[in-house]
């Protein structure tokens, strides 16, 4: 049987770790189906149909998709289980929010956040925020899976013409009513798929200081990251917040400016490709993960910073 | 109204685990255990809807073995009347403790369940979800506010473009963030009281659920260790190991 693909999206067009989902899905078994709930989603039901990996679309459009409901998706998408062997999509907020509620509707215990597919129905997942990777071996029927999205390449874009099947939708959750959506909307890279992220924690001292960690993601075209202690002490928005409850970013470049290094903060960034920390504290953990630490007070450090990079002919972007 | 709060024992945050050798799981004994962080701010949640006046009692649930019954304790010490363990040895999945908390809430009949979004130790984020779909409930996930408005609450969620609002009827779920609020400690005297509170013991096998795991753990092994990194002596030398060592900008 087949693999089903949830595909995420805005309704305009597919958001980017559905391409990340798509090739976990592919490894699972090369027959990918996708399916895309939404409303006037015809833009991002074309761009999942160019997808190679994809071998069919299946689109279901109504009003009350429009805001991405758990509760609305869930009955679709247990109907449509009957004909597939595993149910995949990524193991972000989007995932991690919809796809339990279908491995409890299909009486599947799901396997969540896996980092690589071992065989069809055995996984490896980070356990205890990334302290522990756990084999796991699936023994139900039907399987439902969240990938951690980068852990997977993104698939190819185009150079697939997969058919699209529209599907009646179903009924509205009444009990469940969408108010609003605050997205804090930037220029910058995204904070999962961009290839330098810079970081500020604590250290930072308030939401102004964060200025300086600003400057520095535009000089170097990055998106801009935070421990919880920041985003719990207000200096920004949760959306920045990088850790075992936020996100997890595997950038080229993660530079952590007065990051102690907690667990959970490890636990979002450890397997960035090279990491960078500057902390007035030499004993911080941060340094035990860092490839070039540099033990120093970040007012001073960061202005530094700004000008060697200024001195720089050219900057990879 | 009516407040269930499930509650999970886990290794304590601060606790940097250990794999076992033999590749079984974790080491756990003689390790420092607590209430799973998120799971606190579910219970301080609660109490503080009730000392709103907007519920009527907070009744603190948890799965597990012997020991677990300390977490329901400690919610009972920081404003929980009472509590219920439900007794059962070994690990559950996540289906398996939404299966007992659907018959914990047919007995009991909350208004409203809360729990933590995620435990800190297997990392699922599931269980919430799942007892929502069985339930046929709404589901408020991630929660980082809380408005209760008569049979209607208003739960500001924190998801990854931002934040958003829904509104959901009770009965329902809602998993809760650690920025929702900020869980209060528990007085000598609130303790000294909590251990009068009534905790009522269930055996998991006399609820009539299926528990059997469905997932097999084959082995639990070391992430690769990142090989040391050097410390650099200024800013200067910082930007060139980037630029022609690492070659990442």
């Amino acid at each position: 049987m087949a693999v089903l693909l949830i595909a995420e999206h805005n309704n305009k067009e597919l958001r980017p770790f559905t391409l990340n989902a798509a090739s976990a899905a592919s490894q699972i078994d090369s027959d990918v189906h996708a399916v895309i709930i939404g409303q006037n989603t015809a833009e991002a039901t074309k761009q999942l149909s160019e997808l190679p990996v994809v071998k069919k679309v299946l689109s279901v459009e109504a009003a009350h998709y429009e805001n991405f409901t758990a509760e609305n998706f869930t009955p679709v998408i247990v109907k449509l289980a009957e004909n597939y062997s595993h149910i995949v999509c990524s193991a972000n907020t989007f995932g991690k929010n919809l796809m339990p509620r279908i491995a409890a509707h299909l009486d599947t215990s799901q396997v969540s956040d896996i980092i690589k597919v071992i065989s069809p129905d055995t996984f490896l997942r980070p356990i205890y925020a990334g302290n522990a990777f756990a084999t796991i071996k699936s023994n139900d029927a039907k399987k439902c899976v969240t990938i951690r999205p980068t852990s997977f390449d993104p698939c190819e874009i185009s150079g697939g013409s997969a058919p699209i099947e529209k599907i009646d939708a179903g009924e509205e959750f009444s009990n469940t009513k969408f108010v609003k959506r605050e997205e804090i909307k930037s220029d910058r890279p995204e904070l999962g798929t961009a290839r330098i992220v810079v970081s500020g924690g604590r250290g930072m001292q308030s939401g102004d200081n964060f200025k300086l960690i600003t400057e520095i993601a535009d000089k170097l075209g990055a998106a801009i990251g935070a421990s919880r202690a920041a985003v719990d002490a207000g200096y920004i928005s949760n959306d920045h917040q990088v850790g075992q409850t936020g996100k997890v970013v595997v950038p080229d470049l993660y530079i952590a400016i007065g990051i102690s290094g907690a667990i959970q903060h490890l636990a979002g960034m450890k397997e960035s490709k090279v990491i960078v920390a500057i902390n007035k504290d030499g004993e911080a953990p941060i340094f035990s993960v860092a490839d070039y630490g540099l033990e120093a007070d970040l007012f001073e450090a960061i202005p530094q910073f700004m000008e060697e990079l200024n001195k720089l002919n050219t900057i990879q972007k | 109204m009516k407040i269930l709060v499930a509650v999970k024992r886990v290794i304590d945050y601060n606790v940097q685990i250990r794999v076992k050798e033999d590749g079984t799981g974790v080491v756990t004994d003689n390790v420092k255990m607590s209430t799973n962080p998120p799971d606190d701010n579910a219970i301080e949640e609660a109490v503080k809807i009730k000392e709103a006046g907007n519920a009527t009692e907070v009744v603190a649930v948890t799965v597990g073995e012997e020991k677990a019954q300390e977490t329901v304790r400690k919610a009972l010490a920081v404003g929980a009347d009472r509590g219920i363990h439900v007794k059962v040895d070994g690990i559950l999945e996540p289906l398996a403790v939404s299966k007992i908390l659907q018959k914990i809430v047919d007995k009991e009949k909350p208004d409203l369940v809360f729990m933590g979004k995620q435990a800190i130790d297997d990392d699922c984020n599931q269980t919430g979800q799942m007892l929502s779909a069985l339930l046929n409930w709404p589901q408020a996930t991630f929660a980082s506010k809380i408005d209760v408005k008569d049979n209607k609450l208003e739960v500001t969620r924190e998801i990854d473009e931002g934040l958003e609002t829904i509104e959901i009827n009770v009965p329902a779920i809602v998993t809760c963030d650690l920025r929702l609020n900020e869980p209060r400690y528990a007085s000598l005297p609130n303790i000294m009281k909590a251990k009068k509170k009534p905790i009522e013991e269930i055996a998991a096998s006399d609820l009539g659920v299926d528990v059997s795991p469905r997932l097999e753990q084959l082995k639990v092994e070391e992430p690769p260790k990142r090989k040391a990194g050097i410390k650099v002596a200024n800013v200067a030398e910082l930007v060139q190991k980037l630029k022609n060592e690492a070659k990442v900008i």
